[in-house]
C-alpha cells in the first residue's frame, strides 16, 4: 500500500530518476529518528544485555545473572514490582475507561471534555519528585489533608498517614498517573464506536445488555487490554516517584538497580544492576509483544469498519 | 611587484614558519611542567607557578558539591574570587560512587571531573587502581590521618552524625528514647537508604552505639529502628532540603555539616532546629585528584586551597570538622567564628573499619527491609 503511494507522488513531480530510488528516498526522513533511537535506546540496551553476562572482573560469566534467581531479596523485589504494576494497571484501566466513557457520552468537544483531555495530558506526565512531594504535602504526616483530618476525623485512615509509605500508598500514587494515561489512550477507541452499530442492534430488537455483550465489549476488549498492558509497563519502569517516597532499595526493581549502581557504602555492583535491568527488559519485551499482537487485532476491525 | 605562483606560495610558507617559531618555543616552555604528573606544588616549581598554570587553564570541573554541604557554596565562591578562574559544577546531588562513574564515562573529554570529594568506602575501593593522581598538599604532614590515603587521596573533613529536630514543635529532647513518644508520630527519617547512602548507614551505626551495640553487631540498632517503625514514629521517606523546609520531615538523622545549614535557614524564619547527638559516630570524607583531570593544575590548586588554612575555616563554619583543625588550633589560626561553630575539642568520632562496613552492609541487606519494610 505505502509503496504505491510513494511512487505515485514520485511520478507526479515529473523529475528524472528511477522510481525505485525515489520511493526509497522517503525513508531518509526517518534517519534522525533511528539515530536517536540507536543512541538512546538500542545502544544502551545492547550494553545492558552484554554487561549482564559478566562477573565483577568483567569476564564472561552467568554467575551473577543466575545467582539473582536464587536470591530471596531479588525475587521479592521482582514480585513487588510485578504486583504493583499489575494492580495499578488494572485499577487505572478500569477507572480511566469509565472516565473516558463519561467523556464520550457527554458532549464531545464541549468545555468539560476539552478541559478533561488537557488535564489528562498534563497529569499523565506528572510523576517523579513532584508527584511524591505533592502526596507528601497532602496526605503525609503533617500534610494538609491529614492535619485537617486529625481535627475533624481523628479515627479515619486519613489522619494516620502510615499507609502512604507502604504498598497501599504506592498503589494510590501510581494510579494517579495511570488514570489520565488510560483516558488518553482509550478515548480514541471509544470515539470510534459507531452509533450505527447501536442502531442496527436496536432495529434488530437487541436490548442494551445484548448490545454490550455481543458488540460493545467484544469490540472494545482488545483495545482495553492493550491499554492496560501499556499501563503495566508504565508503572513497571517508574522510578523517581518511588525513590522519593519510599526509602527502601529492595522495594521495587528500579530502586534495587539504583542501589546497585550508586551505593556509596560499598554495595555498588554494576553487573548486578545490568542483570536486574535485563530481567526488566525481558518482562517489557513479553508485555510489548502481547501489546503488538493485540494492536494488530484492533487495527483489523478499525480498518474494515 | 609581481610574483609568480611558486614564489608566492614559498613566501607565505616561509612567513608562516617564521611566525610559528616563537609560538612553538613558548609552547614547549609551558609544557616543561606537566602538572598532571606533579605530586606536589614544590615539584612543579612552587605555588606561584601552580597558580599561573591554573589561571592559564581558566576552569575547574567539580562534581557532587552541594552548596549547603559543609558550606561548599562559600568554598567555591572563594576559589573563584581568589584565582579568577571559572568553576563548572556538575551534578551537585551525586553520591561518591557517581563521581567515579562520571570520571570514567567522561574520560578524555573536557567535562570529566578534576577533583573528587568521596566517602571512605569508595576512596578505599579505588585506592591503588590508578584512579587517583597522587598529590600531597603543602600542609600534608599536619593533616590528621593523611597517611591513610598514601598520598592518593587526603582526608579532608569529618562529619559527626546527629539528630536534628524542630524544637519549636517537639520541645527539647534529652534522651534517645524520647523519640518513642507518640508526639513524634511519622516524624523520624533518614537521609537515604542505609544500603546506598553513607549518611544513612552511619545513622544506624550511631543509634546502634547509643543503645549499646558495637560496629561488629548492628542488631541492637536495627531493633531500635524496628521498634520506632512499629509504633509508627519512623517514616520511610527520603529526607531532603524540600521535605525539611516544608516540615514533612521534622526529625532527620544526618551529618552535622548538613544540619548546621538547616539551622541557619530555619533561624532566619524564627524556627529553632536543635541537634541531639546520642553517640559520637562519624565519617571522614576525602579529597582526590582524578588521574584524567582535564585541568590538572586547577585540580591541584583546589587541593591546596581546600586543604589549607582558608578551606579548613570554611568547612568548620559549615559544621564539618576539618582534618587540619588541630593544627590550626595549635598554631592559633582557627577563626573565632569557626571555633564557635564546631568548638575547640578534638573530634573523636568513631568509625567502622572497612571490614566492619562490608559486614554491616551484608547484614543490613536483609535485616533493614525486614525491620522497617513497607509491607
Amino acid at each position: 500500500m505505502r509503496q504505491v503511494q510513494y511512487s505515485r507522488t514520485g511520478s507526479a513531480n515529473r523529475r528524472a530518476g528511477s522510481r525505485y530510488w525515489r520511493s526509497k528516498s522517503a525513508y531518509l526522513g526517518v534517519i534522525p529518528f533511528f539515530l536517536f533511537a540507536s543512541l538512546f535506546l538500542f545502544y544502551p540496551t545492547l550494553n545492558v544485555v552484554t554487561g549482564a553476562f559478566r562477573d565483577q572482573q568483567n569476564k564472561f560469566s552467568t554467575e551473577i545473572l543466575f545467582g539473582l534467581l536464587k536470591s530471596d531479596r531479588a525475587r521479592q523485589t521482582f514480585f513487588n514490582s510485578l504486583e504493583i504494576s499489575a494492580i495499578t494497571a488494572i485499577a487505572g484501566a478500569i477507572l480511566g475507561a469509565l472516565f473516558a466513557w463519561a467523556l464520550v457520552t457527554g458532549e464531545p468537544g464541549g468545555i468539560f471534555y476539552r478541559i478533561s483531555v488537557a488535564l489528562s495530558s498534563v497529569l499523565a506526565q506528572f510523576g517523579g519528585v513532584m508527584l511524591a512531594f505533592a502526596f507528601l504535602a497532602t496526605f503525609g504526616f503533617n500534610g494538609v489533608v491529614s492535619s485537617l483530618a486529625l481535627k475533624v476525623l481523628p479515627n479515619s485512615f486519613l489522619a494516620d498517614s502510615a499507609w502512604l509509605f507502604e504498598m497501599r500508598g504506592m498503589i494510590v500514587v501510581y494510579t494517579f498517573f495511570q488514570i489520565p494515561l488510560m483516558v488518553l489512550v482509550f478515548l480514541p477507541t471509544l470515539e470510534n464506536l459507531r452509533p450505527q452499530w447501536r442502531e442496527a442492534s436496536d432495529s434488530l430488537g437487541g436490548k442494551s445488555l445484548e448490545y454490550w455483550l455481543r458488540i460493545g465489549i467484544p469490540v472494545l476488549t482488545p483495545s482495553f487490554v492493550g491499554a492496560a498492558l501499556l499501563l503495566f509497563v508504565n508503572s513497571f519502569s517508574a522510578y523517581a516517584t518511588a525513590a522519593n517516597l519510599i526509602n527502601l532499595s529492595n522495594f521495587l526493581l528500579p530502586l534495587q538497580i539504583a542501589a546497585a549502581l550508586s551505593s556509596e557504602v560499598g554495595g555498588a555492583n554494576p553487573v548486578e544492576a545490568k542483570a536486574l535491568a535485563l530481567y526488566m527488559v525481558i518482562v517489557v519485551i513479553i508485555v510489548m509483544t502481547l501489546y503488538a499482537l493485540l494492536r494488530r487485532r484492533v487495527s483489523k476491525w478499525e480498518k474494515t469498519r | 611587484m609581481k610574483f609568480n605562483k611558486v614564489t608566492k606560495v614559498s613566501l607565505v610558507a616561509t612567513l608562516a614558519l617564521a611566525l610559528s617559531i616563537p609560538m612553538m618555543t613558548s609552547a614547549t616552555a609551558a609544557k616543561k611542567t606537566d602538572w598532571s604528573k606533579m605530586t606536589s606544588a614544590s615539584q612543579g616549581g612552587g605555588m606561584g607557578r601552580l597558580i599561573a598554570a591554573c589561571q592559564k587553564e581558566g576552569i575547574l570541573n567539580t562534581i557532587a558539591l552541594p552548596h549547603y554541604w559543609a558550606d561548599y557554596g562559600s568554598m567555591l565562591a572563594g576559589f573563584k574570587a581568589t584565582y579568577g578562574v571559572k568553576i563548572d559544577e556538575a551534578n551537585p546531588e551525586a553520591g561518591s560512587q557517581d563521581e567515579i562513574n562520571a570520571a570514567e564515562t567522561l574520560k578524555g573529554t573536557k567535562r570529566s571531573p578534576d577533583v573528587f570529594d568521596i566517602g571512605a568506602a569508595v576512596a578505599g575501593k579505588y585506592k591503588g587502581t590508578g584512579m587517583f593522581a597522587p598529590y600531597k598538599v603543602k600542609l600534608w604532614q599536619y593533616i590528621d590521618g593523611a597517611e591513610s590515603g598514601g598520598g592518593e587521596y587526603t582526608p579532608n573533613y569529618t562529619g559527626i552524625l546527629t539528630i536534628g529536630y524542630n524544637a519549636g514543635k517537639f520541645g527539647t529532647v534529652t534522651k534517645l528514647d524520647d523519640f518513642f513518644d507518640p508526639k513524634f508520630k511519622g516524624a523520624v527519617s533518614l537521609n537515604g537508604s542505609p544500603l546506598i547512602s553513607s549518611a544513612a548507614i552511619n545513622s544506624v551505626f550511631m543509634i546502634n552505639k547509643a543503645v549499646g551495640g558495637t560496629f561488629d553487631d548492628l542488631s541492637k540498632g536495627v531493633a531500635w529502628f524496628k521498634k520506632l517503625k512499629d509504633i509508627g514514629n519512623f517514616v520511610n521517606v527520603d529526607a531532603n532540603a524540600a521535605t525539611i523546609a516544608s516540615g514533612q520531615t521534622p526529625v532527620v538523622m544526618d551529618n552535622g555539616y548538613l544540619q548546621v545549614g538547616v539551622q541557619k535557614q530555619f533561624a532566619a524564619v524564627g524556627v529553632s532546629w536543635k541537634l541531639f547527638t546520642p553517640a559520637s559516630v562519624g565519617s571522614t570524607y576525602n579529597s582526590a585528584v582524578s588521574v584524567w583531570a582535564p585541568n590538572p593544575a586547577c585540580a591541584r590548586l583546589w587541593m591546596e586551597y581546600t586543604l589549607g588554612e582558608v578551606g579548613a575555616n570554611v568547612w568548620a563554619l559549615g559544621g564539618a570538622s576539618p582534618t587540619l583543625w588541630q593544627h590550626l588550633l595549635k598554631t592559633g589560626r582557627a577563626s573565632a567564628a569557626a571555633k564557635a561553630t564546631i568548638g575547640n575539642s578534638k573530634i573523636k568520632a568513631e568509625k567502622p573499619t572497612a571490614a566492619q562496613s562490608a559486614a554491616a552492609l551484608a547484614y543490613l541487606k536483609d535485616a533493614w527491609p525486614a525491620a522497617v519494610g513497607a509491607r
